[in-house]
C-alpha cells in the first residue's frame, strides 16, 4: 500500500484517474484493460438534457498537444444514470460524475440526480468548459459566481464536490479560495487554456467552433504552476491535470501539491497510458527512495520553506 | 489491438500519393476498417486499409501535412505504432447481387481491399474511380485485374472527363460502396441504386469511440465515424 489516496467521498487505490472527456464512460477502454486497476474514473460531463456539442472539425492538432471543441456532447444525465452508471458500477473503481449545465438551476439539477446513484462516490463540478456559449467557462472566471454555485450544488449534491478550475483566469488562487470557502470539497485543474489555430491556406479556423481548449503536454508547466501556487492557498485537496503521459509528469504534480492526477489528451495518443503509468509507478518510487507517493506531496514548495 | 509494425515498402505512386507496406501478423483485418497510426505528432493519423497479403498490410496515403509528410520520409525497416484495425467495415456478404465501387481521389484505397475480397468470393463488381487529373490516378491495372473499371478526371487528361456521377448514371447495380469527398458522397448518396454504403472521413481523436470528436449527424442524434463506422448506410447518416 504504497500508492493508496483518501479524498472527500474517493478511497484511490492509486492517485491515476482518466480525466473527463478523455475517456467517454468507460466503455470502449474496458475493452483494452481492466477498469478496476484505476484509481478512479472521471467520466464525460453530463447536462439536464442530451447535447450534440458542436459542428465539425472538432479536433485540432497544435505542438505537443490538441485543441478540441466537442461542446460537452452527451445523452443527458438520465440517460447517463440509466445507461452508462450499471456498467460502470461493474469495476471495482472510484466513478466521479462531471456536472455541466446552461444555468445554475441545470447545475443544481444535474448535481442531485447523478449524486444519488450508489456508483456515484464524488461529482466534479464543470465551472470551466471553454466550449459552450452559455455556462460553462463563464461560471468560472467569476470568484463571486463559482462561489455562488459552488454553493447552490454543494447543498443539492449528496457526495462530495470537487470545482474543476480554469486556467483562463488572471487570478486562479482567488478562485480557489472563493470555492473553498462556499464549500468545495476539493478542485481538480486544470481545464484546458482557451486557443485556436488558422489554416493558412483557407485563412479560416481549423476548428468549426473558431476557438477550443488546448491540451496536452503544450500545458503542463502551466498547469504545474498553477498547482503549485493554488496547494499553498488551500486547504481542500487537489486532484491535477494538464499533459499527463509519463509517471514522471505524475509525480511532479505530486511534488508540486497535488494528491492525485488525472490523464487526459494522453489516453487517445495511448490508449494504454493509465494501465502503464500504473504499472511503472512502484519502480519509480523506488528509484527515487519514495516509499509512499504522498510521501512528496507538496515538497516542491515545503523544501523551499524550510530551507534556512 | 496495439501494434510495432516494420515497413517493408513505402512508395510514391502518383501525385503526392503514397503506397506503405507493413508487416503486422495474426490481425484479421476486415475491408473498410481502418488503422490509428503514431507519428511525432500528438495525435495518431486514420488510414484505411488499402490491401492486405498475407500478413502485409497496405496503406496509400495523400502527403497533405506535418503527419503524412513525416510518413512518407519513412524507410524501409523502420517501425510504426499503430491501433487497429477499428471501425466497422463494408458488409461482404452480397452474393447474386452486382455491387457497383464509386471512389474518389484518396478514398478509392479501402475500395481496392473490398474489391479484392469480393472477387475472392466470386461476387461481380464495377468501379468507378475518380480524380483530379492524370497524374494522380493510381492502382488502375490492378482495380482492372478483377473487373470492369471505369476512370474518370476531373481535367479530362485520363478515362473520361468529369465526374464519377456520369457514369454512375448510366450503371444498373443492386449495391453501392463509396468512399471519398464529401461533396462526391452527397452526390452518390443520392443514386437509384437501392442499397447505398458510404465511408466517411472526419478529423478524429482517440480513433476508439471515446473522444467524440468524429461525431456525424444521424436521423436519430448522431454517429461516431471511428466506432459506429467508418462504413454506414446511407439511412444512417445525414451528410
Amino acid at each position: 500500500m504504497r500508492l493508496n489516496v483518501e479524498l472527500p467521498g474517493l478511497r484511490l487505490k492509486n492517485p491515476i484517474i482518466p480525466a473527463s472527456g478523455c475517456f467517454g464512460f468507460g466503455e470502449e477502454f474496458a475493452k483494452l484493460y481492466d477498469l478496476s486497476i484505476l484509481g478512479g474514473i472521471m467520466i464525460k460531463a453530463a447536462t439536464e438534457e442530451s447535447r450534440f456539442g458542436n459542428p465539425t472539425p472538432r479536433v485540432a492538432e497544435t505542438a505537443q498537444g490538441m485543441l478540441n471543441a466537442i461542446g460537452l456532447q452527451n445523452p443527458g444525465v438520465d440517460a447517463i444514470i440509466e445507461e452508462k452508471l450499471p456498467f460502470l458500477s461493474t469495476f471495482d473503481t472510484e466513478i466521479i460524475a462531471n456536472v455541466a449545465g446552461s444555468t445554475p438551476d441545470e447545475y443544481v439539477e444535474v448535481a442531485r440526480r447523478i449524486s444519488a446513484d450508489p456508483t456515484i462516490k464524488a461529482i466534479e463540478l464543470n465551472i470551466s468548459c471553454p466550449n459552450v456559449k452559455c455556462g460553462g467557462m463563464q461560471f468560472g472566471t467569476d470568484p463571486v459566481m463559482a462561489a455562488e454555485l459552488t454553493r447552490l450544488v454543494k447543498a443539492a449534491s449528496s457526495k462530495p464536490v470537487y470545482v474543476k478550475l480554469s486556467p483562463n483566469v488572471t487570478s486562479i488562487t482567488d478562485m480557489a479560495r472563493a470555492v473553498e470557502a462556499a464549500g468545495a470539497d476539493g478542485l481538480t485543474m486544470i481545464n484546458t487554456l482557451v486557443g485556436m489555430r488558422i489554416n493558412i491556406e483557407t485563412g479560416r479556423p481549423i476548428l468549426a467552433n473558431r476557438i477550443g481548449g488546448l491540451s496536452g503536454p503544450a500545458i503542463k508547466p502551466v498547469a504545474v504552476r498553477m498547482v503549485y501556487e493554488v496547494a499553498q492557498a488551500v486547504d481542500i485537496p487537489i486532484i491535477a491535470m494538464g499533459g499527463v503521459r509519463t509517471v514522471d509528469d505524475v509525480l511532479e504534480f505530486i511534488y508540486a501539491g497535488a494528491s492525485a492526477v488525472a490523464v487526459g489528451t494522453a489516453n487517445f495518443e495511448n490508449p494504454y497510458v493509465c494501465q502503464e503509468i500504473i504499472e511503472a509507478l512502484p519502480a519509480r518510487l523506488d528509484s527515487l527512495g519514495i516509499e509512499h507517493i504522498l510521501d512528496v506531496r507538496g515538497k516542491a514548495y515545503a523544501q523551499l520553506v524550510s530551507r534556512p | 489491438m496495439r501494434h510495432d509494425v516494420t515497413i517493408v515498402s513505402n512508395r510514391q505512386i502518383a501525385k503526392a500519393t503514397m503506397e506503405m507496406k507493413v508487416r503486422c501478423p495474426g490481425v484479421e483485418v476486415a475491408p473498410g476498417t481502418f488503422f490509428h497510426i503514431k507519428t511525432s505528432g500528438l495525435l495518431r493519423r486514420p488510414l484505411s486499409v488499402a490491401n492486405v497479403e498475407g500478413d502485409e498490410i497496405t496503406f496509400l496515403y495523400k502527403v497533405i501535412g506535418e503527419g503524412t509528410t513525416e510518413l512518407a520520409g519513412k524507410r524501409v525497416g523502420d517501425t510504426l505504432d499503430v491501433l487497429g484495425p477499428l471501425g466497422n467495415g463494408f458488409l461482404l456478404a452480397q452474393h447474386g447481387k452486382r455491387v457497383v465501387l464509386v471512389g474518389g481521389g484518396i478514398g478509392v484505397p479501402p475500395l481496392y481491399y473490398v474489391r479484392r475480397r469480393l472477387h475472392e468470393m466470386g461476387i461481380e463488381t464495377i468501379a468507378i474511380l475518380g480524380f483530379d487529373s492524370k497524374e494522380s490516378v493510381f492502382y488502375e491495372e490492378a482495380f482492372r485485374e478483377l473487373g470492369e473499371t471505369i476512370i474518370t478526371t476531373v481535367d479530362g487528361t485520363h478515362g473520361e472527363l468529369g465526374f464519377v456521377t456520369g457514369p454512375l448514371a448510366r450503371i444498373q447495380a443492386d449495391v453501392l460502396f463509396s468512399c471519398g469527398p464529401e461533396a462526391m458522397l452527397k452526390a452518390v448518396a443520392a443514386s437509384p441504386i437501392p442499397e447505398r454504403y458510404l465511408s466517411i472521413e472526419n478529423r478524429m481523436g482517440c480513433g476508439i469511440g471515446a473522444c467524440f470528436a468524429c461525431v456525424c449527424q444521424a436521423p436519430d442524434g448522431y454517429v461516431k465515424v471511428c466506432s459506429d463506422g467508418p462504413v454506414f448506410n446511407v439511412e444512417e447518416v445525414l451528410l
